[in-house]
């Protein structure tokens, strides 16, 4: 049970924790259209990360969905890396989501599988909304790379810059290993090559480079994390925190 | 993508079958971005099934200095209206 809990955790607060950075963007968008589409992709986050936490609250029972989002602490979290990682420049924030998304796409698509059947609906709910927001921060990507010189050069940055937080997305660890061995988890080093073509293929199509592989960030299983969760959650649970049981 | 954002006129189609309705319209700089900025502005309430886009600069109008000489002769040809015929009960849609 521990590990089933654990592991539906980490889904939510991976969707969490990418929906608070989006809705940082509101009122900030470039334009009228794209801040309503980011905003739009929080909210979806917000809502995946919801079922998940509730799913995680009916497993162990002592904490509640809110609670888990709310009263948890840095180290109590277990996001990966990548959706921390701050929106900087809208590029930055296209490519984070897009290497992100990618991955997502090909989890929910085999969690969807799962002999968790709530795992799996819940996958299953999750997949349309994520191929959707991979469809978007696809044609940036594209649009961005093979835009302008400076876009060119700016979201290559990006792309060098957030290519060491690709390498969680294919760990496992002893939870997963469980997980995946009672048919409730999802393999993610398999999905390596499925999202190595889906990468290339963008990267291509966006006349970027591809970052060679090397150091590569890890932590986030264990609850490390860079020190942008830190301001992230202070910001998130501030409210929840100061004002405790406060009611719309 | 070097051609800055223009408008595009949005229409949706509420279910199959029905015709595509004009809803309003979106800045985009090409089409992909044109349909799915469509899609995040008109379509959050389950409005639609299908979207079309097209650049306003595409859609040709009348003018409305010509609307007397467009539309005023049909004023008075009551024939054209099928108003001369007894239409049977069952027919209930026309």
């Amino acid at each position: 049970m521990k590990d089933l809990y654990i592991y539906t955790l980490r889904i939510a607060d991976c969707s969490l924790i990418l929906g608070q950075r989006m809705c940082e963007w509101c009122s900030k968008g470039p334009t009228l259209e794209e801040d309503i589409a980011l905003s739009n992709i929080g909210l979806d986050l917000f809502g995946q990360a919801n079922g998940f936490y509730e799913y995680a609250s009916k497993i162990n029972g002592d904490k509640s969905a809110d609670e888990l989002a709310f009263k948890r602490n840095e180290r109590e979290f277990f996001n990966f890396q990548i959706s921390e990682q701050k929106n900087e420049h809208f590029g930055t924030t296209m490519v984070r989501n897009f290497l992100r998304d990618a991955f997502k796409y090909l989890f929910y698509t085999e969690l969807k599988s799962s002999k968790d059947e709530t795992l799996a609906a819940l996958a299953s709910k999750s997949i349309k909304e994520v191929k959707y927001h991979l469809r978007h921060s696809t044609n940036w990507v594209i649009r961005l790379g093979d835009g302008t010189n400076e876009s060119n050069i700016k979201v290559q940055k990006s792309l060098d810059f957030l290519w060491q937080f690709t390498g969680e997305f294919f760990e496992m660890d002893e939870v997963d290993e469980k997980m995946l061995k009672k048919g409730i988890g999802v393999d993610n080093k398999r999905l390596k090559s499925e999202w190595d073509k889906i990468v290339n293929d963008t990267i291509d199509k966006a006349k970027l480079k591809k970052p060679k592989d090397g150091y590569m960030a890890t932590g986030s299983k264990k609850g490390i994390h860079t020190e942008h969760l830190g301001l992230l959650l202070a910001e998130m649970q501030y409210l929840p925190r100061a004002y405790p049981d406060a009611k719309w | 993508m070097t051609e800055k954002a223009t408008v595009w006129e949005v229409f949706i189609q509420s279910k199959n079958g029905l015709a595509h309705k004009h809803v309003g319209n979106v800045h985009a700089a090409d089409k992909i971005m044109a349909l799915e900025n469509a899609r995040e502005l008109y379509t959050r309430r389950n409005e639609g099934s299908c979207i079309w886009v097209v650049k306003s600069s595409e859609i040709v109008s009348s003018e409305s200095e010509d609307s007397e000489a467009f539309f005023d002769p049909s004023n008075d040809k009551m024939y054209r209206h099928p108003t001369f015929y007894s239409m049977p009960d069952g027919a209930k849609h026309i």
